[in-house]
């Protein structure tokens, strides 16, 4: 086997996990921090304000980075569901159901920014058009992955009914993402495209692409630390989480 | 620019600062809330290892 592989099998190990994510939490949050303060001084002071929109288009810099990481966490946690789902590995499991959570939140900023967006620009906090109705019900499917979860007393049945209640859900992603081109929304056009050029300034791509990796680092520094507890929760009759917890009373 | 005129965002500042203001709560709370859960959890656990302990040393 090649080191990359080997290590994935280690990192299937609940106690492996535990320490690695323990270890790469503190960093990937700090590294949140650090892009945050730079991203937004960039967008709010460097960034010059919209020939249409005025000041009011900065909110661009949290909507759209939140946007992407609603979608984004969704396919993260199908993924780790499916390979928990097919290969039971417990860790996967975890990190589908630690992933829920923050796509919910991701989920729930987006919307709320995108309605004091809306009201200014479109003079309603909310419309009822494709973009923002897929959102809305991309919501109710984290909350009811959330329900779910929690509804059921065996954790790991738990994790894998809404794990596949996750898969069935996935089809809701393209459906976001293409709204905008299927349906005429009040809704904007994309601006920034991974292929070919964004119609957008550098000035404000740049703190709008540097959110984005902030807000990225959030996820990864807020799953691997609800990963943890949920680790140690499952684990706790188990020799090592008792070693974590009191390694001067574990030998006793 | 000065701070005033910062803050008033060319009229936008009640959205703007709205939206900022639910970014870094959302995002605060889903950071401050498992770090309580795992204070909670430490408890928890030491406490039920220690009456397990207790109850294998009674018997």
């Amino acid at each position: 086997m090649n080191k990359l592989t080997l290590w994935f099998h280690k990192l299937g190990s609940p106690e492996y996990f535990y320490r690695f994510a323990g270890r790469w939490a503190p960093w990937a949050g700090w590294s949140f921090a650090l892009l945050t303060v730079i991203g937004l001084y960039l967008g709010m002071f460097k960034a010059p304000p919209d020939y249409q929109q005025g000041e009011s288009y900065r909110i661009i810099f949290i909507h759209v980075p939140s946007a992407w990481m609603s979608m984004f966490i969704y396919v993260a946690m199908s993924a780790a569901g499916f390979v928990g789902l097919v290969w039971r590995i417990k860790v996967a499991e975890i990190m589908a159901m630690a992933s829920a959570p923050i796509g919910a939140a991701f989920t729930l900023v987006t919307l709320v920014t995108g309605a004091f967006w809306g009201k200014p620009m479109w003079g309603a906090y909310w419309v009822w058009d494709a973009r923002l109705t897929s959102e809305l019900i991309l919501l109710f499917i984290y909350l009811g992955i959330i329900g779910l979860y929690q509804a059921i007393e065996d954790r790991r049945t738990a994790a894998r009914a809404a794990s596949l209640l996750a898969l069935v859900g996935l089809v809701n992603i393209p459906i976001i993402h293409f709204s905008v081109e299927w349906w005429t929304t009040l809704h904007q056009g994309s601006t920034v495209n991974l292929m070919g050029e964004s119609s957008m300034h550098p000035s404000m791509l740049w703190p709008l692409l540097i959110m984005a990796v902030a807000t990225k680092l959030y996820y990864v520094m807020n799953v691997l630390q609800r990963a943890r507890n949920m680790i140690l929760e499952l684990e706790s009759n188990k020799s090592w989480a008792k070693t974590v917890l009191q390694p001067a009373e574990a030998s006793r | 620019m000065n701070w005033s005129e910062f803050w008033n965002m060319g009229g936008y500042g009640f959205y703007v600062w709205f939206s900022y203001g639910t970014f870094f709560l959302v995002l605060g709370l889903g950071l401050i809330m498992p770090m309580l859960k795992r204070r909670s959890l430490e408890t928890e656990l030491r406490e039920q290892w220690a009456v397990t302990k207790r109850r294998k040393r009674e018997s």
